[in-house]
């Protein structure tokens, strides 16, 4: 398979990136999306030239680690997936992919296409825990009964494994679907429930803090998460938040 | 207090509770409206009750008026806000892959219902606080349906009209249901709000279709 690749190239964070041509040839229908680029890299290195910087560590689609912009869709045109998991006999002999990185204000560009995602780990430290007393006589958590639908919501939210899909395909590179998934997979849990109120002021408040965009509910988050994480979530989160402000 | 009022999640909230206080009132004016093509003389009633009844010209008006405002200011904001989260723009981008054109472009639709107030404004509302307040002519209550059927003799205004509706039903056909996630209740009953919505978002803005064409095609005889 051959293919014409568009490639967003930038020295530093700094600098300013543009869009470079790559041609590409042998790419075998079986390889991932990040196997390809890595037959790429090894013939930029083969040529002397900077091999692409991008993110990647499981490959597996757990870690929530790559992060690319695939022909204007976050992990490119499969669904429920991400860019690791993307192969590329979803492409065509002949096609032009535009590879770009998740793009906000609050995930700004290190290199090439690896992005600096710290926004979403500030946004967890302000509220994304319990508060455990772990001196020797802490209460096994799953001593306390959970009704089924309630721990299988809360499971669903914790799914979500912060790759940051949602503030890239969101038009206005909101946040509301991965803050409202941590909101919720404690709040939806007696274990959680002790600290909701602060936790979703705190949380809500350094969302807003690093720069993301407003929820205008268009859903492109939704549809683009690799982990199906629902809009419920976001409802959800709206609701605790303002019983949490109107509380004082 | 000040915390509530940066919040994105407020902000959101003045938009969804303003769009449906707005919602409401379309449900009046349309209602209201109506009569114009079914008696003359009931709209004319109306049209005098709303002109000259003190609690709606110095309560109701007042609130509408500024529900329009707050609901146009804050967007505008919220716009601006969401155009700053994002300063370096994609080459390429599938807005179409995962979202409604609708639901991505609330704002030109709620621009061009806004430019349409402004005309309506201008044919409607002035028009009433200069006949009553400057140039005080006196109370007449059989003039309102003549005065609302000329406005749409000329095509230009109806097929003005006739297009900020169908706008306003794209606007609707977003918003109305969007309000309800905004302010948190999205449960089992949401599927069939959802469909409310959508019929509600035709029904209301076709109703003001229907009344535009019917005027037009049925002008007074002078």
């Amino acid at each position: 398979m051959n293919l014409h690749l568009k490639i967003w190239r930038q020295q530093n964070a700094n600098s300013k990136g543009k869009m470079v041509d790559y041609p590409i040839s042998g790419v075998e229908s079986d390889m991932s999306f990040l196997e390809m680029l890595d037959v790429l890299n090894e013939s930029l290195i083969n040529k002397g030239e900077e091999p692409i910087a991008f993110d990647h560590d499981c490959r597996e689609g757990i870690c929530g680690t790559c992060s690319l912009m695939i022909n204007g869709e976050p992990h490119g045109p499969d669904r429920l997936i991400t860019a690791c998991q993307l192969h590329m006999r979803k492409f065509k002999d002949g096609d032009t992919i535009v590879i770009e990185p998740f793009r906000a204000k609050a995930f700004p560009v290190i290199k090439d296409l690896i992005i600096d995602r710290t926004a979403f780990d500030r946004i967890q430290q302000a509220g994304g825990y319990i508060s455990v007393n772990t001196s020797g006589n802490t209460v096994d958590a799953n001593a306390i009964p959970i009704e089924k639908h309630k721990a299988d919501e809360a499971m669903d939210a914790a799914t979500c494994i912060g790759c940051g899909a949602c503030v890239a395909a969101c038009k206005n590179a909101s946040a509301m679907l991965f803050t409202s998934a941590k909101v919720s997979q404690f709040s939806l849990l007696p274990q959680g429930r002790v600290e909701a109120t602060e936790r979703v002021q705190n949380m809500v408040r350094q969302m807003d803090l690093e720069g993301f965009g407003n929820c205008t509910n268009t859903g492109a988050c939704e549809v683009e998460c690799p982990k199906g994480i629902s809009l419920e979530n976001i409802a959800r989160m709206n609701r605790e938040y303002l019983m949490a402000t109107s509380k004082g | 207090m000040s915390a509530l009022i940066k919040s994105s999640i407020a902000r959101k909230v003045v938009m969804a509770l303003s769009g449906l206080f707005l919602v409401l009132f379309l449900l009046l004016h349309l209602t209201i409206n109506l009569s114009s093509v079914i008696n003359p003389d009931i709209f004319n009633q109306w049209s005098h009750f709303m002109g000259y009844n003190p609690l709606v010209q110095y309560l109701m008006q007042p609130i509408l008026i500024a529900g329009v405002v707050v609901h146009f200011v804050m967007g505008i904001v919220l716009e601006l806000q969401n155009n700053r989260a994002r300063t370096v723009k994609y080459a390429q981008f599938k807005g179409s892959a995962n979202a409604s054109w609708v639901s991505r472009n609330m704002i030109i639709s709620g621009l061009v219902v806004l430019a349409f107030l402004g005309l309506h404004f201008y044919d409607f509302w002035i028009h009433e606080m200069a006949y009553k307040y400057v140039e005080v002519n006196p109370q007449d209550p059989t003039r309102y349906y003549a005065e609302t059927v000329e406005k749409f003799e000329p095509i230009w205004r109806t097929v003005i009209y006739v297009v900020s509706f169908i706008l306003l039903s794209m606007h609707l056909w977003h918003g109305f249901a969007s309000s309800f996630q905004s302010m948190g209740l999205n449960n089992k009953y949401t599927p069939n709000l959802k469909k409310f919505t959508k019929v509600y978002a035709l029904i209301v803005p076709l109703g003001f279709v229907f009344i535009a064409l019917y005027h037009h095609l049925n002008p007074l005889t002078h």
